[in-house]
């Protein structure tokens, strides 16, 4: 492990640093404390019901600052390591990172958090998904189990989706992420049949508010549910509304590793939204990094191996 | 006209002018509700609009051939409907852009399939060849209704008028503007056959690259197309001609008809071997992914569309009027017709079971959702919308064999004449 901070030797010192590192935490965790609560308020303060949080980082992705980490600590969570390394890539030219997650099946619980927090995070809507969690029951009574299998884009080192796009609306970025460019993508479909897993979605245009009655005071009414989904998605870091005709609806869409977060420091919201710390991201060039050193247990797998589209998604089994 | 092709005349005018006025419901859902009012979405992302688009984009390639085999390879018995060959391959050229550029998540993008092509994709190429295709197809039918033009331009009416402007001030009907005009239909001609294979086959191309869907993935893929096209085209002709082809009055009809029959009979040979070879070795593949799409093809909850459309309709039937009655113009008629009219089957069957299988079978439960479904079938909007194209390219095919000198009813030497005096003449 990568120590950065300098250890405290005297009481007083050690005490300070402590306090320190208390205030430092708070200031992040007022940040950044749920990315979930964050996304699900940000249509709350797009209608105005809470004026004061309005200037929240996320309205204004531009103008965020990285607040400082905490300094490292004996068994701190491990959020805080992933995100300290995930610092120390974003120093690299892009070229040398190579973003990749590993999911621990044997925490993941089946919450569906991830899946979630995806959809707020992103403000998909009816009928896209990003990062659907697969179940499977196995065995027979009474050596019945289920596993949970939650499905992101694989950003393959080599992807079948990209090369089959006609108008070169797709491909590999410098990290390995895979991109879409929404506003070059005509909507051809192409791409979602060639992924092996499923992993592109079509945005046909519905909304979560298409049959929600009009002019119904009484009740939360089209006008104003409709704010959650005017609220703007930043898909590979550009703003993304939802105007009829207009980008990304009519487009092939998929998980991006939450490239705008990473932009800004911050971990993938699957990542962050995870109860069971069973979601891991990182550098997997950096060989001092967590996500390195998962990728190299013995008990990892990775969807459909034989296929050769090398995914940067492991599982641990 | 006899009765019978009066009254097959009047249906398709009917079923034509019913069919787009309908279809304009369907026009305007897919413009204003876009692609919510359609059932496809993201696990069964291409539905009904790939599949009509196919099966048109195929009577195209294959009535083009058919006109082939008049202009290049010189099939005399066949002159008389190369230029009906042409108009039915740009009208189902028509219907069958007309319903891909409708299927696009953004139809204003479709120049960037031109503009910023990707050559590294099947799809890629598919605007190029189509604007060669259809560039190609546009000239060699004026080139091949040029002489037709001149001589009817002095008719009165609107007829006259359309001929007069369609001959472009070139009223020049010499012997040597005649060779001239054969040469050069040659030349097209030519040129169009492989551009025609060329676009059919990476049609089926594009479906036989992709790796992730095992049913699609085969080097027989393309082969498979391009057979189908030529049936389904040929077919499609056989009854054009038998209602509004040339030589009812003189007799000649029933033998180019007849013609035709033969042609598609071993057509439709060629093609049950392609297809018992994909069935037979996909069934008795010892992968089961490899399998799943043929056993929900045979046996799945749209069993009848292969066994009772396909095979019944599309199949035994025309093969027995084509065995027992292939001597009779309507009997041949009647084989083309329900041989075209089915095929759309089995360009449901391509499209559809090669994706209804899931990739990834815990993604059924996953997630629910429009569009996050592995059932299909089409919405009411893209039956319509679907019927609009096919409606628009049969009317454009009857306001042009009316307005358009394009059958020569009376025999008349003057009009045939592209053929003559050329070397290469098949008897
Ligand atoms: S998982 Fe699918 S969409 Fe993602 S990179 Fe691989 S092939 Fe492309
Ligand atoms: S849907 Fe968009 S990204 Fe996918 S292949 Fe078509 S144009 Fe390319």
């Amino acid at each position: 492990m990568n120590k950065q901070s300098k250890d405290p030797t005297t009481a007083p010192e050690r005490e300070a640093a402590s306090a320190d590192a208390t205030r430092v935490r708070r200031e992040f965790l007022a940040k950044f404390g749920s990315g979930v609560f964050a996304s699900l308020l940000a249509p709350a303060l797009a209608g105005g019901a809470l004026p004061a949080l309005a200037q929240s980082p996320r309205r204004a992705p531009g103008a965020l600052k990285m607040p400082d980490l905490p300094p490292e600590t004996e068994g701190e969570d491990v959020v805080l390591r992933m995100m300290r390394e995930l610092r120390r890539a974003l120093a690299k030219p892009a070229a040398e990172r190579r973003w990749s997650m590993v999911i621990d099946l044997r925490k993941c619980v089946g919450c569906h958090a991830c899946t979630i927090s995806c959809i707020a995070e992103n403000k998909l809507p009816p009928g896209v998904v990003y990062r659907p969690v697969m179940e499977e029951e196995l065995g027979k009574f009474p050596h019945v189990s289920r596993r949970f299998t939650p499905r992101p884009c694989m950003q393959c080192e080599k992807p079948s989706c990209t090369a089959v796009c006609p108008v070169s609306a797709t491909w590999k970025r410098a990290d390995g992420i895979v991109e879409i460019d929404y506003d070059q993508c005509i909507g051809c479909r192409y791409c979602l049949t060639a992924c092996p897993y499923s992993a592109r979605t079509f945005d046909a245009g519905h909304n979560y508010t298409d049959r929600t009655p009009e002019n119904t005071p009484a009740l939360v009414d089209r006008a104003r549910a409709a704010r959650y989904e005017q609220t703007k998605a930043h898909d590979y870091g550009k703003e993304w509304g939802r105007e009829p005709d207009a980008s990304p609806i009519g487009n092939a869409r998929k998980c991006h590793f939450c490239v705008h977060r990473l932009e800004k420091g911050m971990l993938p919201e699957c990542v962050t939204g995870c109860i069971g710390h069973a979601t891991f991201f990182g550098d997997a060039n950096d060989p001092d990094s967590l996500i390195a050193e998962l990728i190299g247990r013995p008990n990892g797998m990775r969807l459909k191996e034989e296929l050769g589209t090398q995914p940067k998604v492991h599982y641990l089994l | 006209m006899s009765t019978a092709r009066k009254g097959a005349d009047r249906l398709f005018w009917f079923l034509a002018l019913t069919g787009l006025i309908a279809g304009l419901v369907g026009l305007w859902t897919r413009l204003t509700v876009g692609h919510a009012s359609a059932n496809y979405g993201s696990y069964i992302p291409w539905g009904l609009w790939v599949s009509g688009y196919i099966y048109m984009i195929g009577l195209s390639a294959g009535a083009f051939v058919m006109s082939a085999l008049v202009f290049v390879f010189r099939v005399k018995a066949l002159e008389r409907i190369g230029t009906l060959a042409l108009l039915t391959a740009l009208t189902t050229l028509i219907g069958a852009l007309l319903m891909i550029w409708m299927d696009l998540g953004h139809m204003d993008r479709v120049w960037r399939m031109v503009l910023r092509t990707n050559f590294g994709s099947v799809m890629g190429w598919m605007a190029w060849l189509y604007g060669a295709y259809f560039v190609l197809l546009l000239v060699e039918f004026w080139q091949a209704m040029r002489l037709r033009l001149v001589l009817q331009a002095d008719a009165p009416g609107l007829a006259g008028t359309l001929c007069r402007i369609l001959t472009f001030g070139n009223r020049d009907a010499s012997a040597a503007s005649r060779r001239r005009d054969a040469a050069r239909l040659r030349i097209l001609g030519s040129i169009g056959i492989p551009l025609a294979i060329a676009f059919h086959g990476s049609v089926g191309a594009i479906f036989g690259v992709v790796g992730a869907r095992p049913y699609w993935n085969s080097g027989l893929t393309p082969i498979i197309f391009l057979v189908g096209a030529l049936l389904s085209g040929a077919a499609l002709l056989a009854m054009v001609t038998a209602i509004w082809g040339p030589g009812k009055e003189d007799g000649d009809n029933t033998a180019i008809v007849v013609l035709i029959g033969r042609i598609i009979l071993g057509l439709l040979a060629f093609d049950v071997i392609l297809e018992w070879a994909e069935i037979s070795i996909g069934l008795w593949s010892s992968l089961p992914a490899e399998s799943a799409s043929l056993k929900l093809i045979l046996f799945g909850h749209y069993w009848w569309v292969y066994w009772g459309v396909h095979v019944g309709l599309g199949i035994l039937l025309p093969a027995l009027l084509l065995l027992f009655a292939g001597k009779r113009a309507s009997a041949v008629g009647w084989a083309g017709g329900l041989i075209a009219a089915t095929f759309m089957s089995v360009r449901l069957n391509i499209v559809i079971p090669g994706l209804a299988v899931p990739e990834m079978e815990g993604l059924r439960d996953a997630f629910q959702g429009p569009g996050l479904s592995f059932e299909y079938f089409p919405s009411s909007a893209e039956w319509l919308l679907f019927i609009f194209a096919v409606s628009t390219a049969a009317l454009l095919f009857l306001l042009g064999k009316s307005l358009l000198p394009v059958v020569d009813h009376d025999a008349n030497p003057d009009l045939e004449p592209q053929l003559q005096g050329g070397p290469g003449h098949v008897q």
